[in-house]
């Protein structure tokens, strides 16, 4: 079982986010959030590793709402 | 209804009605498909029992439809699986449909070698019929119709039930009460038991129609059709061209103007076409819940079956769940009476079962949640998991229609005793001790099934002459028997040999020449050996029967 890496990791990190943000233009939010959805369980599978999606959720859901 | 006319069973008046109270040992209350399984079940293994049901005929509709490859088996051992499967319609394969497109399609047995399929489905009138007349074959039982229970008083040995009748109430004791009254259990108020669990603000509206129709005999699964948009639709196909259509139809649907013809008429146009024939036999209106008692037995009053747990419909775990109930409460009672096995066996049934429950109500909850979602966020990942199945099989994995009834493998029973040898296959759907048995094509006495010559008793499965005449004699006559099944070589004196036509005995329970797997009466694995010890089987069948 993995860990999270939370270090940086993505190359060229500014080139992703554009690409992040370039895939939402022109959609309506619910559309937006059919995106981010389908990118979730997309990444999710690729990663396999419950332990490490584990860590993810808990690390972004940390400080939002009720814990 | 044109398909179908319930029988009418008469009230007869019955001696217990005059004199002091008679005493029974077993009472079961409730004639529906889990009080007459346990009954019948009973009888087979020399127990006589009384059933009272306050009606006097059959399930007034459908109601449960799809019976799972493990509850036929069962019904096999109990002797009337085949007029189910001679009646009903066999279906493996399910598809989900996104919108207008094919998101998903499923094979629930995607294997050869098995006796019955996945599932059959039959309108459970018909289901409950048969199992009437079967018990009926049997003067084991005896039946009581319009025989309403209306007081249970609990005690150390037993129970007193008070009964009404057209004549008028009487009183019986019972040495065990066993309550299979249904979802709404008159028998679990009477004696002020909870079900904990959630309540799904959802409402459903089933619909049974008879048509000629070319649809497959699948199950067919919409989501957000465009003929029922923003709901899902299920389709399933039952005997004598009757097909059970199901409509989510939302919280805020008013379930009295939905069963109205003119309200139901549009959705089925919709559907079928404007030029479809057809007419409605029966349509009802439902909400459902998740939950379970905290315990399944409370002294000497055991509850099985829809009294105990609820689940949604979606995965056909109600009633399939119960026919397990009946399966693994009958040969402990059956021990217990006899006075071969002490009466906290009928724990088990009370811890084997409460996980098996949880284990439905589980994948119940799941489906539900993904056929109903509960939130934006909820809705908006279904509607990604179903435009991804389309493409990514990965995908496909997540899509839940309903996780359809498989029986629980009881892993954790303290009845199991332990792999002891460790070369053993531990994979998924390994015979591994509590899992049922799985099924073989054999050619043995008993027919072409390996289910077929095991059961009842328990059952040691040998491969090859790994026990000698003198041990089979000796299992044989032990104060709770045990019978041989040789799976292939020579004759044994005793022992019952089968031969392993496709080699899948020996593949599907890890056995090579000298393997040993001690079965229980309900089919169950309860232990596994590379070879004949007397002292360990002895040993397996005392902790299986909690005389360890």
């Amino acid at each position: 079982m993995g860990t999270l890496n939370t270090e940086p990791n993505l190359s060229a990190p500014d080139d992703f986010y554009e690409e992040l943000i370039g895939a939402h233009r022109g959609l309506s939010d619910g559309e937006s959030a059919l995106v981010n959805a389908k990118l979730v369980l997309l990444l999710a599978n690729h990663i396999g590793d419950r332990e490490v999606l584990a860590q993810a959720l808990a690390a972004a859901r940390g400080g939002i709402g009720e814990p | 209804m044109k398909t179908y006319t319930n029988p009418v069973y008469p009230y007869r008046r019955h001696a217990d009605q005059d004199g002091a109270p008679a005493r029974h040992d077993v009472v079961i209350v409730g004639a529906g498909p889990i009080g007459l399984a346990l009954a019948i079940d009973l009888a087979l293994h020399g127990v006589g029992c009384v059933v009272l049901d306050e009606d006097e005929t059959v399930s007034v509709g459908s109601r449960a439809i799809c019976y799972a490859k493990r509850a036929l088996e069962i019904l096999d051992r109990l002797g009337v699986g085949q007029r189910i499967v001679d009646k009903g319609v066999g279906w493996n394969v399910g598809r989900v449909f996104l919108r207008d497109a094919l998101a998903y399609r499923f094979d629930l047995l995607p294997e050869t070698g098995h006796r019955r399929p996945a599932f059959v489905n039959l309108q459970q009138y018909w289901l409950e019929q048969f199992l009437v007349e079967r018990a009926g074959e049997l003067p084991a039982i005896d039946l009581r119709w319009r025989n309403k229970v209306t007081g249970v008083v609990p005690h150390a040995d037993g129970a007193t039930v008070t009964v009404d009748t057209p004549d008028g109430p009487y009183t019986m004791q019972a040495g065990w009460l066993i309550a299979c009254d249904g979802a709404r259990s008159p028998v679990r108020h009477l004696l002020g038991l909870e079900s904990e669990g959630q309540v799904f603000r959802d409402r459903f509206l089933i619909a049974d129609i008879h048509m000629q129709s070319d649809f497959p005999t699948e199950r067919w699964f919409w989501f957000d059709p465009p003929f029922h948009p923003d709901q899902s639709v299920l389709l399933h196909r039952q005997a004598d061209d009757v097909w059970r259509i199901d409509f989510q139809l939302g919280w805020d649907a008013d379930p009295e103007d939905e069963k109205r013809p003119e309200r139901i008429l549009p959705r089925l146009r919709a559907m079928l076409g404007p030029d479809a024939k057809f007419e409605i036999e029966w349509a009802s209106v439902y909400t459902f819940q998740c939950r379970r008692m905290k315990s399944f037995r409370h002294g000497r009053v055991v509850f099985a079956g829809d009294s105990a747990h609820l689940v949604s419909p979606f995965g056909a775990r109600g009633a399939n769940s119960g026919f397990q109930d009946t399966d693994n409460l009958a040969w402990k009672l059956a021990l217990v009476l006899a006075g071969r096995a002490p009466e906290r066996l009928i724990d088990s049934y009370d811890a084997e079962r409460t996980f098996a429950a949880d284990e439905n109500i589980r994948n119940s909850t799941r489906a539900t949640d993904f056929i109903t979602p509960k939130s934006a966020a909820s809705r908006t990942f279904r509607n990604a998991v179903l435009e991804l199945a389309k493409e990514h099989p990965f995908a496909r994995r997540l899509v839940n229609s309903g996780r359809l009834s498989v029986p629980a493998v009881l892993a954790d029973s303290a009845l199991n005793t332990p792999d002891t040898d460790a070369d053993f296959a531990r994979t998924p759907g390994a015979m591994i001790p509590g899992a049922p048995a799985a099924d073989a094509p054999v050619a043995g006495p008993l027919g072409d099934w390996l289910l077929g010559h095991v059961g009842n008793d328990f059952t040691l499965l040998a491969f090859g002459n790994a026990v000698g005449g003198a041990d089979v004699a000796a299992l044989a006559h032990a104060p709770i028997p045990c019978r041989v099944v040789q799976v292939g070589g020579g004759a044994t004196a005793g022992a019952t040999v089968i031969e392993d036509r496709e080699g899948l005995v020996a593949r599907r329970y890890d056995g090579r020449f000298g393997t040993i797997v001690l079965l229980r009466p309900d089919q169950h694995v309860a232990a596994r050996w590379r070879a004949f010890d007397a002292a360990r089987v002895r040993a397996a069948m005392a902790r299986a029967t909690c005389n360890d």
